[in-house]
């Protein structure tokens, strides 16, 4: 069992330009930063990203899109990055929007060795053109397909040697489906404990999924949105 | 005519104890600020929470715990997390007894449209395909009128579609309609708001049936 690696440098070490990649996160939240860190640093090219956002100017994804790193994304929602629009307008960058129930759902049936998924959104919308459309009980879905993706890279609170993973709070999101969608799956987690330290009813993600695994370092957890209330108000 | 916690504050009187709720960006959120009395209210984020509580002290803010607006929030006791396949799958699983989200057109048919205006750029519709295909109850919170006085209550919509027949119910700032095959019923007019005003600022069908009360808050 030869999962650990010394850190995101080696766990991206051997990422082509032109791969498929899924990055796990939703907005800033749970985003795997070392590896994006390493990715830019590497320089790779021509990517397609699956991601459920895009980052924002100046962290997560727009990282990589300031270094014109990435060919496609496919995304829910990539509203809050200037960069990006600005490579979509000028034809640079491809997108591929697709409902996010749909996303995590593709990325949930690659994982489960599905090929494709019956799925109610984007029946009679734009999303639709093009799709497979089957009737049951009356109602019509959409065939989407099991994504196929060369790597995952994904972000965990806790891990251990095995590759068992644990996620925080609403970090969690895309993480645990990317996990098991990707050929090879990196995961870069915040505390790398030795296999029997992590209770096994408590795990997410079950180490068969994951191949490479670090503990990242100076973790920034950038907030988009910081709304808090006063202290007056009693709770 | 209402404002937008006017609108909330209505929307607030749908919400029944032991029901499970997901509320959209913008108007919507607010109606956790209204949960009436001695109802038990869970409130989903499609990020995958149930149990959102109110935003945090500064001093409890956590990075990894946020709405799906991405503001930081806090739980309530009896939450629980998971992942965005099982949210969306407890969505499409009927699940969810009601979701209150925003629209650009909504038409007399229940079809909505909330995702993309032609011209502008496309930041994506999120899990708002989602919800609206999939939700059993789904109540629209939206002006009557876009800023040059424009139904945004039509026969058809204009813009790109974000589901068909799926809106239940409208609450405007000039009333609260429910979706019929006939057309927008308007079942109660907004303080102050008289029914000749409500039809010459709705472009889709109308029903209007005898006296229509005017809202009552609670």
């Amino acid at each position: 069992m030869r999962k650990i690696v010394k850190n995101a440098a080696e766990a991206v070490n051997d990422i082509q330009d032109g791969a498929t990649i899924m990055l796990g996160g939703f907005g800033l939240c749970g985003i795997p930063e070392n590896c994006i860190t390493a990715l830019v640093k590497k320089g790779v090219k021509n990517l397609t990203c699956i991601s459920n956002n895009a980052g924002v100017d100046d962290f997560g994804i727009g990282l990589m899109l300031q270094q014109k790193q990435i060919r496609k994304m496919i995304s829910s929602y990539v509203g809050e990055n200037a960069e990006f629009e600005r490579q979509l307008l000028s034809g640079e960058l491809e997108v591929d929007l697709i409902p996010q129930g749909t996303l995590a759902t593709r990325c949930m049936a690659a994982g489960y060795g599905m090929p494709a998924v019956f799925t109610l959104a984007g029946f009679g919308t734009e999303v639709a053109e093009g799709k497979e459309i089957r009737e049951f009980n009356g109602k019509k879905y959409l065939l989407e397909y099991a994504f196929d993706s060369d790597f995952a890279i994904v972000k965990a609170w806790k891990g251990d040697t095995h590759g068992n993973l644990i996620f925080k709070a609403t970090a969690r999101n895309f993480n645990p489906l990317m996990a098991m969608a990707g050929k090879i799956t990196i995961a870069e987690v915040e505390e790398l404990v030795p296999a029997g330290e992590l209770n096994p009813n408590e795990i997410h993600t079950p180490g068969i999924y994951v191949h490479r695994i670090f503990q990242g370092v100076n973790y920034e957890k950038r907030i988009e949105q910081l709304t808090t209330r006063k202290q007056e108000h009693a709770r | 005519m209402l404002d937008k916690f006017g609108i909330a504050k209505r929307i607030a009187r749908e919400l029944q104890d032991g029901y499970y709720v997901n509320l959209g960006i913008g108007i919507p959120t607010l109606v956790a600020n209204y949960i009436p009395e001695g109802i038990e209210v869970v409130l989903q984020s499609e990020n995958g929470l149930l149990g959102m509580g109110p935003f945090p002290f500064a001093d409890e803010v956590d990075a990894d715990l946020i709405n799906a607006g991405k503001q930081t929030i806090t739980t309530v006791k009896g939450s629980a997390f998971f992942d965005s396949a099982m949210s969306f799958g407890m969505i499409r699983a009927g699940k969810v007894d009601l979701t209150v989200l925003g629209a650009m057109e909504v038409a007399d048919n229940g079809d909505i449209a909330n995702w993309k205006v032609p011209g502008k750029m496309v930041k994506g519709m999120g899990g708002a395909m989602d919800l609206v295909a999939a939700a059993k109850n789904i109540i629209v919170a939206m002006q009557h009128c876009d800023k040059a006085g424009n139904s945004k209550l039509l026969p058809k919509c204009t813009l790109p579609i974000t589901g068909l027949g799926c809106v239940k119910k409208v609450v405007s700032d000039l009333g609260v309609f429910n979706i019929t095959e006939h057309g927008f019923h308007l079942i109660e007019r907004a303080p102050g708001i008289s029914t000749d005003f409500i039809t010459e600022k709705t472009a889709g069908r109308l029903i209007i049936n005898g006296e229509v009360p005017e809202m009552i808050f609670d």
